[in-house]
C-alpha cells in the first residue's frame, strides 16, 4: 500500500519541482509586467533540447549544461527587447499574444533543426535507480530536489536581500513609483525576462533525463507551470513553487491511481477545483480595482 | 463605428459579388476547395471576434467545439444511427450548453485566469478524443458519413461552397445588424469598462454567458459541416494549434471587426495549405506573423488601414 | 419617505474598517454631499451604496425596500445611477454611443430581434440616438456629438460621464468627485450643471472636495472621517461645527 504511494509522490514531486521552475518563471515576469509569458515552457523546452545538442557535439556535461543555460537566457533578453520592450502600451492581451507567438517560433525552429525526434540525456550520476522504503527513485531526482533547494534559497536571499532584488518587487509593485525612484524598469522587465529563462532552462538539463525531450514538451511544461503559478497565487513566489509541486503530485497520483491517459486532463480539473474554491489561488494578494 | 458613416453594408455587397463569381467561375478541385475552407473559417473568426475583440474575453480553447461539432458529425450518424441533420443540431447545443456552464462558473475571472481556462477547455476535449479510441477511433481518427439534409446529399463541391457562402453572407449581415444594437453596445461597452457596464445596467455575467455561447455554436457548426465535408476527422481539429490559429486569424484580421476577420479568415487559410508538408516552417509563420501584427498592427489590418485611410481622406 | 436611508453601515477591508456604523437619509429632490478628508471613506461610502462592494454590516434602503447586497445592475434598473471618480468611459466607443449605454435597460436587448434588423428595434434605437444627442447637449457637449470617446479632453469626459448617468433617467443620481481636477471656470459649469440635473427632479449625491462648490449647492452635508459619521446637517451648521473644523484643519493647541 505504502510502496506504490511513496512512489507517485516521489515521482510527482520530481515532476512537480519542474512545474515549480516554470511556475516561479510566470510569476516572476507577471511581477515585472502584468504579463503572462505562454513561451516560458520553451525555455524549459531548450535547455533540454540544447543539452542533448551539445552532449551528442561531444562536450562534456557541465559544458553542455551551462551553454545550454546561458544561451536560452540571452534568447530571452533578445526576445524581450525586441518585442515586448517594443510593444510600449499595448493592451495586456497584445502582449500575451506575442509571447504566444514567440513560443510558436521558437518551438517551430526548433522542430526544424531539431526534428521531432524524442532524446534522452544522461543522468548526472550513474544511472542505477535508488531504492527508498520500498518505492524506485530516478538517480536523477536527489539532483533535481538538491539544485532546486539551493536555487530557491539564492532567489529568497535574492530578493530580501539585495538592492536589485528589491528593485524588481518595487516595480511589480507600482511601476511608475518605481521609475520616479530612479530605478530603470526596463532593466527589471530584462532581467526578469533573463531570469525566467534561466531558470526555465535550468529545470530542463535537470529533467530531460528522467523525462526525456523533444521539440513540443514545452507546450504542457508551460501550461502546467502556468496553473502552478495560478493555483498558488500569481505573482507569489512562495505560491508559484507550492503551486508546481502541487501540480506535480497531484497530477502523479491521478495518474497512477485513476488513468495516465489522463494524466494532462488531470492538472486542468485541479486547477476548475481550486480556483473555484479561491479564486485569488492559494496565496494570492487579494487585489482591488480603485474606481 | 467612426465619423464617416459609411454604410457598413457596402462590404457585404462586394463579398456577394465575389462569392457569385467564384462561385460560377472557379474551377473545381484545389481553388473551389480553398474557397470553401475560407468562407467556413470566416464564419467562425467572425463570431470568436465576437468574443475577443468586440467584448474583449480570450479563448485559447476554441477549437474545443469546433471538434465537438465535427466528432458528433462523426459519432452519432456511425455509432447511432442518428441522421446527420440532428446530429450538428446536438453538436451545437452540446457546444453551447458547455459554453453557457463555462462562462456561468469563470465568468469573474479575467485576462489570464480566462485565457488558461479555456486553454485547459481545448486540452482536455483533445486528450477525450484522442483516447476513448472505442468511440472516435483515436488519433487515427474516424471517418464521417455525407450530410444527409432530409434526404437530399450535396451534390459537389460548388454546391458545398454554395451553402458555406451562403452562410457567410447571413454572418456577416446578422453580426452587423446585431453590432449595432444595444446588444452589441453593451458588449462593446464590457470591453471598455466592466464596472461602468455594471452600473449602467449591463448583466455582466448574463452577456458573457451570452457572447461565449454565441462564437461556441457556430463554431460548432462549422465543425460539423467540415466533418461532412472532409469526410474524416481527427483529434487535431479540436487541438491546441487549431485554436491558436483561429486566434492568429482575429488578430490579424483586425479585432472586433467583421470584415477584419473575413480577411484574417482568407489569409491565414491559405497558409498551411501553402506549408502543407513544411509543418515547423508553418508554426514559425504563425508565431511571426503573431508578433509583428501585434508589435505593427495591434489593431489588426483592416482596423488599421481604416485609420490610415480615414486620416489621409481630409 | 425617504428615498434613501442608510442604517448602520460598515465595510471592512482585512483590518482596515474603511467605514463604520455610517447612518443618514435622503430625502427626494435633494442635492446631498458627502465630505471629509482624504480616506475618509466617501467613495467606499458610494461603491457600498451603488453595489460595488458589499456591507460587511448594516442596511441600505431605497424607497424603504433594502437594496444591500444587490449587483450595480439590479441597482441600475432601480432608478440608481453614478459616476467614478476615476474616470470609466468607454474609450471604444464614441461619444454617443458612450451615453446609449447608459440607457441600456430601456432598451429591447433581444438578440434575434437584434440580428435581423427588426424596424421596431431599429427605430427605437433611433430615438434613444437622438435623446443622446439631447443629453450630450443637455451637459454641454453638442459638438462633440459624433467624435470618439478617446479624442476628447479630460472635461468634457467628465461631463459625458454625466450624460451617461443621466440617460436611465434615474432617481438617484451618484457624482463621485465631479469637480476634480477641474479649473475654476469648469467647475462652475459642473456646478450648474448640477443645479439643472436637481431641477429636472433627479436626486442628487456628492463627493466632493471643492468646499465652495458643496457649499453653494447643498441642501444637506454629511461629514465623514475615519470611516465615520462626524456630523450631518445644512451648510451653515457644518460650517460653524468645531469638530468638523478640527478634521480639516487640524485643532490648534
Amino acid at each position: 500500500m505504502l510502496a506504490p504511494f511513496l512512489q507517485y509522490l516521489i515521482s510527482g514531486i520530481t515532476v512537480g519541482m519542474v512545474y515549480a521552475f516554470s511556475a516561479l518563471g510566470f510569476s516572476l515576469i507577471y511581477n515585472a509586467s502584468g504579463v503572462v509569458n505562454f513561451a516560458q515552457g520553451e525555455f524549459i523546452m531548450l535547455g533540454g533540447m540544447l543539452a542533448v545538442f551539445f552532449s551528442k557535439a561531444g562536450l562534456p556535461f557541465p559544458a553542455a549544461a551551462v551553454l545550454a543555460i546561458v544561451i536560452p537566457t540571452l534568447l530571452g533578453m533578445m526576445i524581450e527587447r525586441l518585442t515586448i520592450a517594443r510593444a510600449k502600451n499595448a493592451e495586456i492581451l497584445s502582449l500575451i499574444i506575442i509571447t504566444i507567438g514567440i513560443s510558436l517560433v521558437l518551438r517551430g525552429l526548433t522542430q526544424i533543426f531539431m526534428g521531432k525526434a524524442v532524446h534522452a540525456l544522461a543522468p548526472i550520476s550513474d544511472s542505477r535507480p535508488i531504492h527508498l522504503a520500498g518505492a524506485v527513485m530516478h538517480s536523477q531526482s536527489p539532483w533535481v530536489l538538491g539544485f532546486t533547494v539551493t536555487v530557491m534559497a539564492m532567489l529568497w536571499y535574492f530578493f530580501r536581500h539585495s538592492l536589485s532584488g528589491k528593485k524588481i518587487l518595487a516595480t511589480s509593485c507600482n511601476r511608475s513609483a518605481a521609475q520616479l525612484m530612479g530605478i530603470n524598469t526596463q532593466w527589471v522587465m530584462t532581467f526578469s525576462y533573463a531570469m525566467a529563462a534561466a531558470l526555465g532552462s535550468l529545470a530542463g538539463v535537470l529533467i530531460t533525463p528522467i523525462t526525456m525531450t523533444s521539440y513540443d514538451v514545452g507546450i504542457m511544461l508551460g501550461l502546467k507551470g502556468f496553473i502552478g503559478a495560478v493555483v498558488g497565487g500569481m505573482g507569489s513566489g512562495m505560491g508559484a513553487i507550492a503551486g508546481g509541486l502541487i501540480v506535480g503530485i497531484a497530477e502523479s497520483l491521478g495518474a497512477g491511481y485513476i488513468s495516465s491517459a489522463y494524466k494532462d486532463a488531470m492538472a486542468f480539473l485541479l486547477i476548475f477545483v481550486i480556483l473555484f474554491l479561491r479564486p485569488r489561488g492559494l496565496f494570492g494578494a487579494k487585489a482591488t480595482d480603485r474606481v | 463605428m467612426n465619423e464617416v458613416q459609411k454604410s457598413p453594408f457596402l462590404g457585404l455587397w462586394f463579398l456577394g459579388v465575389t462569392l457569385i463569381l467564384l462561385l460560377a467561375l472557379l474551377p473545381n478541385g484545389y481553388f473551389l476547395d480553398i474557397a470553401i475552407r475560407m468562407a467556413i473559417n470566416a464564419i467562425i473568426i467572425i463570431m470568436l471576434n465576437l468574443l475577443i475583440g468586440f467584448a474583449g474575453q480570450i479563448s485559447l480553447g476554441h477549437a474545443a467545439f469546433f471538434g465537438i461539432g465535427a466528432y458528433s458529425s462523426a459519432i452519432l450518424p456511425a455509432h447511432f444511427g442518428w441522421p446527420s441533420a440532428l446530429a450538428l443540431v446536438f453538436g451545437a447545443l452540446f457546444s453551447g450548453v458547455l459554453a453557457l456552464i463555462l462562462a456561468r462558473l469563470i465568468f469573474r475571472f479575467k485576462g489570464h485566469y480566462l485565457a488558461m481556462v479555456t486553454l485547459g477547455l481545448g486540452i482536455i476535449v483533445s486528450v477525450i478524443l484522442t483516447n476513448e479510441t472505442a468511440w472516435t477511433g483515436g488519433p487515427d481518427g474516424m471517418a464521417v458519413q455525407d450530410l444527409d439534409l432530409l434526404g437530399h446529399k450535396l451534390p459537389g463541391d460548388r454546391s458545398w461552397l454554395g451553402l458555406t457562402g451562403f452562410l457567410l453572407i447571413l454572418c456577416v449581415w446578422g453580426t452587423i445588424n446585431l453590432m449595432e444594437s444595444p446588444f452589441g453596445r453593451a458588449l462593446r461597452a464590457l470591453h471598455g469598462s466592466e464596472t461602468a457596464a455594471a452600473a449602467a445596467g449591463v448583466d455582466l455575467a448574463r452577456y458573457k454567458m451570452a457572447v461565449f455561447a454565441l462564437s461556441a455554436v457556430p463554431t460548432s457548426i462549422m465543425g460539423s459541416l467540415t466533418a461532412h465535408y472532409v469526410g474524416f476527422v481527427t483529434p487535431n481539429l479540436a487541438g491546441f494549434t487549431h485554436s491558436i490559429e483561429m486566434l492568429t486569424m482575429v488578430v490579424l484580421g483586425g479585432m472586433a471587426s467583421i470584415y477584419g476577420s473575413v480577411l484574417g479568415a482568407v489569409l491565414l487559410t491559405a497558409l498551411p495549405q501553402l506549408l502543407a508538408t513544411l509543418d515547423g516552417w508553418e508554426t514559425v509563420a504563425l508565431g511571426a506573423i503573431l508578433v509583428i501584427t501585434m508589435i505593427f498592427l495591434p489593431k489588426g489590418i483592416v482596423p488599421t488601414l481604416t485609420v490610415y485611410l480615414g486620416k489621409h481622406s481630409r | 419617505m425617504n428615498l434613501l436611508e442608510v442604517r448602520n453601515l460598515s465595510k471592512s477591508f482585512g483590518g482596515i474598517q474603511a467605514v463604520h456604523n455610517v447612518s443618514f437619509a435622503i430625502s427626494p429632490g435633494q442635492i446631498y454631499s458627502v465630505i471629509g478628508p482624504n480616506g475618509a471613506g466617501k467613495t467606499t461610502l458610494f461603491n457600498l451604496i451603488t453595489g460595488i462592494y458589499l456591507p460587511t454590516a448594516g442596511e441600505i434602503f431605497l424607497n424603504g425596500s433594502k437594496i444591500d447586497g444587490q449587483p450595480p445592475h439590479r441597482l441600475a434598473g432601480l432608478g440608481i445611477s453614478r459616476t467614478f471618480q476615476n474616470l470609466q468611459i468607454f474609450m471604444n466607443m464614441s461619444a454617443i454611443e458612450n451615453v446609449m449605454v447608459g440607457a441600456h435597460l430601456r432598451l429591447d436587448r433581444n438578440i434575434l430581434k437584434a440580428s435581423l434588423r427588426l424596424p421596431a428595434l431599429r427605430r427605437r434605437d433611433k430615438i434613444l440616438r437622438e435623446e443622446a444627442a439631447e443629453l450630450m447637449a443637455f451637459v454641454g457637449l453638442e459638438a462633440c456629438v459624433t467624435q470618439a470617446a478617446d479624442s476628447l479632453a479630460y472635461g468634457a469626459l467628465k461631463r459625458l460621464e454625466i450624460a451617461r448617468a443621466l440617460a436611465s433617467k434615474p432617481r438617484l443620481l451618484f457624482l463621485d468627485e465631479p469637480a476634480a481636477g477641474l479649473n475654476p471656470a469648469e467647475t462652475q459649469g459642473v456646478q450648474e450643471l448640477m443645479q439643472k440635473v436637481a431641477a429636472a427632479g433627479i436626486t442628487v449625491v456628492l463627493v466632493e472636495h471643492d468646499m465652495k462648490l458643496v457649499m453653494n449647492l447643498s441642501n444637506r452635508i454629511l461629514v465623514l472621517d475615519y470611516g465615520k459619521k462626524l456630523t450631518e446637517g445644512t451648510a451653515e451648521e457644518v460650517c460653524r461645527n468645531p469638530d468638523v473644523i478640527a478634521a480639516y484643519l487640524g485643532v490648534h493647541g
